[in-house]
């Protein structure tokens, strides 16, 4: 190395200062997103602590959970919501049995055996599937288990409306954990001379059962919300009625309904109780979904 | 030739015979059965929606989307009322809505911290998922009093006597109830679901692109608006149709908030009106009879049409973008 040539320092050019226009649009406009962000998500959090604090003290009774509304007036305090929790739970549970083999085997076919048009419309649909409102699939159900077939209405009309719903969900959700699945899984197994639907059902399914699991648990979430459905089709009890297939049913959904706008204080508490019940199982069944899908299967 | 193939060929292994058991073949077929039924139950819908709601559109022809009047006993069913209830809470609910959804992602992604960003990114998923029901709770006992109290009468008395203001901002008897509240409460509800899916897609975009930007540069809010909503740009009003197809069959939040109407027009925004959605729901109590219930299926065949075509532009612009980026 040459000991000889300094380089004389050069003095970098001093960094010119940002125009002042766009140093001022970029504070108003970081003014404005952190404005957006606080008007957004203060009703947002505001809507969870009105519920909690209406609809606590009667959660905290053990009464609430194991009784029924059988005999209790506006006016009376007591009672509790045991047959709405039964009839969502319930509801949900049938709709789940019936929709979710349908919402994997559809998800299979559109990952595994789909090839071209046919299975380009099947994702199309549903696509729009997803984005039915849940009257428009209580109004079929109506027309198709009233209306053309002449039953009554009941918990299992519920649940088959419910099941339009949580199809798309389910769907979707086990259509992305399976497309997750690596490809050298398969080909491994191929290569072993595992037979298609053996590849299938013991090695790319239950790679990703994480994944499929936290969209059932999210498509459950998501129907025992749904009011519509419970409005045209499952009419309101005040008792416990454990039969899907005769009688009201009630929920907690059109249990809220049922003491909604009644002056009676006691009323007003059930109605906010309920609805904190509501929420309680929707919350637990999303954060339940969300960990089961970090601690298991294939990580995107 | 022979030691070649006999140094090679494996001793005991069977020959498959079949390119697929039979097993397969079921396997497939269970698959496949399982798509047709889903498409089988779209169409379901569709034909059964059309049949229920086609005797009054043969009846009462495009008058049924016209007409205000809805007259159960003199059966004169005309849905205009529902047409401008639907669309104009859909439209407030977006204006309101999407640039705070808009606003939501682009701090989350931009400029909150990491610690901040993990946990109030899924807060906003777990809002998403509340049910409709508990929005309209809390819209009606919480926050219409509030606002009639210190938006309605306020702006009420403001703007008494004005001439076009005057008319659109003007309620007779200021209940906190009416179209704009309904509005307002329906972009409360599409915001946690717009924002959550935007947030995704600015959190796509390669920060290739961001880290050029600020190295020639660029402050954070020009990094945004000409770098990251164009990116971004159509996979955006993706998601806002998506949120408009939500804000369109929502039903019980909506039925709640937006009061009655007695039929008569008003471009007040505070007047009530009603939806297809809360139309439907807040008649379906009549339902024990399917023949009161056909004008009402037609109510839902507009309702199911107007989303089928929301989601479907939705749908193929976002697929559009997706195959342009890969």
């Amino acid at each position: 190395m040459s000991t000889t040539t300094q380089q004389p320092q050069v003095q970098p050019a001093p960094i010119p200062a940002l125009a002042t226009g766009r140093v001022v649009r970029n504070r108003i406009a970081s003014v404005l997103v952190h404005l957006a962000f606080a008007i957004a998500v203060v009703p947002l959090v505001w809507i969870l602590y009105s519920v909690l604090r209406h609809g606590w003290n009667l959660l905290l009774d053990s009464g609430w959970w194991t009784h029924s509304q059988r005999n209790i007036n506006p006016e009376r305090v007591g009672g509790g919501a045991y047959h709405a929790i039964f009839g969502t739970l319930a509801q949900a549970f049938v709709c789940a049995v019936i929709a979710v083999p349908l919402a994997v085997f559809t998800a299979i076919y559109l990952v595994e055996y789909g090839r071209g048009r046919f299975a380009r419309l099947v994702s199309f649909m549903v696509d729009i599937l997803t984005g039915i409102p849940s009257i428009v699939a209580a109004l079929f159900i109506y027309a198709l288990w009233v209306t053309t077939f002449g039953l009554q209405r009941v918990g299992f009309a519920v649940s088959l409306s419910l099941v339009l719903l949580m199809i798309p969900v389910v769907v979707r959700s086990t259509e992305e954990m399976l497309k997750l699945v690596p490809n050298e899984l398969r080909e491994a197994s191929y290569a072993l001379g595992v037979p298609k639907w053996k590849t299938i059902a013991r090695i790319v399914l239950p790679t990703a059962i994480g994944g499929i699991i936290t969209g059932i648990m999210l498509g459950l979430a998501r129907i025992m919300g749904e009011t519509a459905p419970l409005l045209i089709l499952g009419p309101y009890a005040a008792s416990i009625n454990t039969d899907v297939l005769s009688g009201n049913m009630a929920a907690l959904p059109t249990m809220i309904r049922e003491n909604f706008g009644l002056p009676d204080q006691p009323a007003i508490d059930r109605m906010w109780a309920a609805a904190l019940t509501l929420i309680l199982i929707v919350l637990i069944l999303n954060i339940t979904g969300r960990a089961v899908a970090r601690f298991s299967g294939v990580r995107k | 030739m022979a030691a070649v193939t006999d140094q090679f060929a494996a001793p005991d292994v069977p020959v498959r015979k079949t390119p697929m058991g039979t097993f397969d073949l079921v396997f497939r077929n269970a698959s496949l059965a399982a798509a047709l039924f889903v498409l089988v139950l779209l169409a379901g819908i569709m034909v059964s929606m059309v049949v229920g709601g086609w005797p009054a559109f043969r009846e009462f022809g495009l008058g049924f989307l016209t007409s205000s009047v809805w007259d159960t006993q003199n059966e004169q069913y005309g849905a205009w009322p529902a047409i401008v209830g639907t669309l104009s809470t859909a439209l407030i609910a977006l204006v309101v809505g999407v640039p705070l959804s808009l606003g939501i992602a682009v701090f989350l992604t931009q400029l909150a911290p990491p610690w901040f960003k993990q946990p109030v990114s899924t807060a906003i998923e777990l809002l998403a998922a509340v049910p409709s029901i508990i929005y309209g709770m809390w819209g009606l006992f919480v926050f219409v009093p509030l606002f009639a109290a210190y938006v309605q009468i306020p702006l009420s008395n403001l703007v008494e006597g004005m001439p076009v203001v005057g008319t659109i901002l003007y309620s007779r008897s200021p209940s906190g109830l009416g179209i704009l509240t309904a509005g307002i409460i329906l972009a409360f509800m599409i915001i946690p679901f717009i924002a959550s899916i935007t947030r995704d897609m600015l959190d796509q975009i390669p920060s290739v692109l961001r880290e050029s930007a600020y190295g020639i540069g660029a402050t954070t809010w020009e990094v945004v608006r000409h770098v990251l909503v164009p990116q971004a740009g159509v996979s955006i009003i993706g998601a806002v149709m998506l949120g408009l197809g939500r804000a369109l069959g929502e039903t019980i939040a909506v039925s709640l908030i937006i009061g009655t109407t007695n039929g008569a027009f008003s471009w007040s925004l505070f007047s009530g009106g009603e939806t297809f959605a809360s139309k439907i729901a807040n008649n379906a109590q009549e339902f024990d009879t399917p023949t009161k219930a056909g004008a009402f299926i037609a109510a839902g065949l507009v309702l199911f049409v107007l989303t089928f075509v929301v989601n479907a532009i939705a749908r193929i612009v976002i697929e559009r973008r997706k195959a342009f980026s890969e």
